[in-house]
C-alpha cells in the first residue's frame, strides 16, 4: 500500500465546495448513520452496523493510521462487553458508569497488551497480538465464574434505561439504535479529534517513515503505545454497546477470529479512511446476511472476496471510490 | 509427586514439542527465505490431518497417508505461492498475511463442505496400538513413534540444508536474493519449492497429531496460535530456535498439565510474554528485522 509523500499529508483538504463540506466529516458521517435503519432491510443489522463500525474505526486508528497490523483488537472488544456485563448483572452498576468503568478497565487491558507487544515490530507484532489476545480468551474461558466460561456472560439485562428523567424503552428497536447511535457518535468526534491533533500527524509519521520520525525526535515507543490504548478504548466503546444490545456476551466475540472480522471489515471498507470502517463493516455484515440466506457455508465466499480485495482493491471499497472522485488527499 | 511420573510427563511433553516443532519449523522457514508469515499454515495442518486420513483409508494403511499426505499438501502450497502469493512480492509485508489469513477462511469452510463440521476419529495405525514398558512407567508407543520420526525429518532436514548443494543454495538466499539472480540463480523456483517444503511440514504435523487428537475444520486455530506462540519464543526464521521454543511448550505444557490442569494452555503466552520482554526478537532470533 504506497501511501502520499509526507508534503502531501500535510496538505490542507482540497478547497472547494466538496473539500469544505469533508471538512464536517463527524456530522457527515452521524447523518449517514441516522437513516441507516431505514436503508437497511433489518434494524437488527444497522444495530450491528453501529457497533461493528465503532470497533473497526478504533481498530483504523492502529492499522489504518499508524500502519500496525494487529490480530489481537478482540480482546477490548470482548474487554469492553465483558466488563459492561459483570458490572451491571454482578455490582449493580448503573448502566451508564458500567460503560465509563468498562472503557476505563480495557484501556488498562490494552496498556499491558501494549507494553509487550509495541516492543516488537513488523510481522512479529502481528503474531504477538494475536498471541496475547488468545490469552485473553483463555483467561476468560477459564475464570468461569466471572465470565460464564464457555457458555458466554449472562444474567444482565438493560431493558429500560433513564435519559435525563426521561425513560426509554431499551427494547424497541428504534430507541436501542438511535442511544447507541450516541455512542458512535462520541466515539468519531473522539476520533477525528485524535486525527486533527498534532499526535494524530505524529502517528501518521511513523506508519511513513519511522526511522525517520524517531529522527525527528518524537518518541515512537510512547507513541505506538499511545496509539495502541487509544485505539483499544475505542474499540472497547463497541464492545460495550454490543453487551447493552445483546445481554449476553459470547465467549466468541474474544477469539482472533474476530480479530480477523475486524481486519476484513477495515479493508473491505478502506483502511485509513475516516468512514470507511463503517462502510466495511456495512458490506461485511451484509454481505454475511445475504449469502447465508441460500447457503450456510457463508465464509468460503466472505474469505474468497477478501483474497481478491488484498490482490485488487487494497484501498476498499471507500477508499478506492473516494480516489475516484478525487478527494483521497483528505480522506473523510 | 514420584519422579517417574513427572519423567512420563517430560515425555509426553516431547511428544507434544514435536508436533509443535514440525509445524513451527515450516512457518519459520517460509518466513526466513520469502519474508512471509503464512497465516493459513493452520489451515494446512488442519487438511495435512484430513488428507493423511483421507489417503489411510483409501489405500488401507496409515502409513500411505504419512507419506502422501505431506507431499499432496505441499504440491497445494506451490500452487498457492505460484498462484497467488507471487502477486505480493514487493508489496507491502502485510499484504501476504492478509491474503493468507483470507485463504484460511476458504481452506477451512472448503473442508466444512466436503466432510463436515464434525470432528472425525483418527485411527492409529494398527502397528503402534498400546504402550511401551520403560521400565519406570508406561509410554504410548505411537508418542515415541511420533518423537523418533520427528527427530529423523530434522536430521534429514539438518544435513540437507548444510551438506548438500542446495541447501547452500537456499541458505545463501535467505542471506541476499539479489546476489543470488546475479549469480544464476532462479530464486523463484527456489522460493516455490520453500513454500511448498513449509506447507508440507505443516501437513505432516497434521497427519502425526490426528491419532493424538479427533480431527476437526477448526483444529487449525489453537494450532497456528502455538505455532506462532513457538516462532515468537525462538525467533522467527531461526531453525535452531523453532526446536527449542517448540520443545521448551510442550514440555511447559505437559508438566503444567500435572500440577494445574486449568493452566495448562495459558502458561505458553505467560513463558512467550516473558521472553518477549527479555529479548524482544526471540531466544534465536536476530536483532532489526523485527524486533
Amino acid at each position: 500500500m504506497s501511501g502520499p509523500s509526507s508534503g502531501e499529508l500535510l496538505a490542507k483538504p482540497a478547497p472547494g465546495g466538496l473539500g469544505r463540506l469533508l471538512d464536517h466529516r463527524v456530522l457527515l458521517s452521524i447523518a449517514v448513520l441516522a437513516i441507516l435503519p431505514w436503508l437497511l432491510p433489518s434494524k437488527a443489522l444497522a444495530v450491528n452496523v453501529l457497533i461493528y463500525g465503532v470497533v473497526v474505526m478504533g481498530y483504523n486508528l492502529l492499522f489504518g493510521y499508524t500502519g500496525l497490523l494487529s490480530f489481537g483488537q478482540a480482546a477490548f472488544f470482548g474487554a469492553g462487553a465483558y466488563f459492561t456485563g459483570i458490572a451491571i448483572g454482578r455490582y449493580g452498576v448503573p448502566w451508564f458508569a458500567a460503560v465509563a468503568i468498562a472503557v476505563l478497565l480495557s484501556t488498562c487491558l490494552a496498556a499491558v497488551i501494549g507494553i509487550v507487544s509495541t516492543r516488537t515490530r513488523g510481522i512479529y507484532f502481528s503474531m504477538v497480538t494475536l498471541a496475547l489476545a488468545q490469552l485473553v480468551y483463555y483467561v476468560a474461558l477459564q475464570a468461569s465464574s466471572f465470565t460464564g466460561g464457555e457458555n458466554g456472560l449472562r444474567g444482565f439485562t438493560v431493558d429500560r434505561i433513564s435519559l435525563f428523567g426521561l425513560q426509554v424503552n431499551f427494547l424497541d428497536p428504534v430507541n436501542k439504535y438511535y442511544v447507541l447511535m450516541a455512542f458512535a457518535g462520541l466515539a468519531m468526534w473522539f476520533q477525528s479529534r485524535i486525527l486533527n491533533s498534532p499526535f494524530g500527524a505524529v502517528i501518521e509519521a511513523i506508519r511513513e517513515n519511522e526511522q525517520r520520525a524517531r529522527a525527528c525526535g518524537y518518541d515512537v515507543e510512547r507513541s505506538k503505545l499511545v496509539v495502541f490504548m487509544l485505539s483499544g478504548a475505542i474499540s472497547s466503546l463497541g464492545g460495550c454497546m454490543l453487551a447493552l444490545h445483546l445481554s449476553i456476551v459470547p465467549l466468541d466475540i474474544l477469539h482472533y477470529q474476530t480479530s480477523g472480522m475486524i481486519v476484513m471489515m477495515v479493508l473491505l471498507g478502506g483502511a485509513r479512511s475516516f468512514f470507511g470502517p463503517f462502510v466495511g463493516a456495512a458490506s461485511f455484515l451484509i454481505l454475511e446476511d445475504v449469502i447465508s440466506l441460500w447457503t450456510p457455508h457463508w465464509q468460503i465466499f466472505v474469505g474468497a472476496i477478501f483474497v481478491l480485495f488484498v490482490l485488487f482493491l487494497p484501498k476498499g471499497i471507500w477508499g478506492t471510490l473516494l480516489d475516484a472522485i478525487g478527494v483521497g488527499k483528505a480522506r473523510p | 509427586m514420584d519422579l517417574s511420573l513427572i519423567i512420563m510427563q517430560l515425555l509426553s511433553g516431547i511428544a507434544l514439542g514435536a508436533v509443535l516443532v514440525i509445524t513451527a519449523l515450516g512457518l519459520t522457514i517460509v518466513f526466513g527465505m520469502l519474508g512471509v508469515v503464512n497465516f493459513a499454515h493452520g489451515a494446512l495442518f488442519m487438511i495435512g490431518a484430513y488428507a493423511g486420513l483421507y489417503l489411510a483409508s483409501l489405500t488401507g494403511s496409515f502409513w500411505w497417508g504419512l507419506l502422501l499426505a505431506p507431499i499432496l499438501i505441499g504440491a497445494f502450497g506451490m500452487l498457492i505461492e505460484f498462484v497467488l502469493i507471487r502477486r505480493l512480492y514487493g508489496r507491502s509485508i502485510d499484504d501476504p498475511l492478509l491474503l493468507t489469513f483470507g485463504l484460511s477462511y476458504v481452506l477451512v469452510e472448503g473442508v466444512r463442505i466436503v466432510f463436515g463440521s464434525d470432528g472425525i476419529p483418527f485411527p492409529t495405525p494398527p502397528q503402534l496400538i498400546g504402550v511401551l514398558d520403560l521400565g519406570i512407567g508406561f509410554f504410548p508407543r505411537y508418542r515415541l513413534f511420533v518423537i523418533v520420526l520427528v527427530a529423523v525429518v530434522l536430521l534429514a532436514l539438518w544435513l540437507a540444508l548444510e551438506k548438500t548443494r542446495v541447501g547452500l543454495i537456499v541458505r545463501a538466499g535467505a542471506r541476499d536474493p539479489v546476489i543470488m539472480q546475479v549469480l544464476g540463480v532462479d530464486i523463484g523456483r527456489v522460493w516455490l519449492a520453500i513454500f511448498g517444503l513449509g506447507v508440507g511440514l505443516a501437513a505432516l504435523g497434521g497427519v502425526l497429531a490426528g491419532p493424538m487428537r479427533s480431527v476437526n475444520p477448526e483444529m487449525g486455530s489453537l494450532v497456528l496460535a502455538e505455532a506462532f506462540v513457538v516462532t515468537v519464543i525462538g525467533g522467527l526464521g531461526s531453525i535452531v530456535g523453532a526446536v527449542v521454543a517448540g520443545l521448551m511448550v510442550g514440555i511447559s505444557i505437559s508438566l503444567v498439565a500435572l500440577f494445574a490442569p486449568e493452566m495448562a494452555t495459558i502458561v505458553m503466552f505467560a513463558l512467550m510474554a516473558v521472553v518477549l520482554l527479555i529479548r524482544p526478537q526471540g531466544l534465536f532470533g536476530v536483532r532489526g528485522r523485527t524486533a
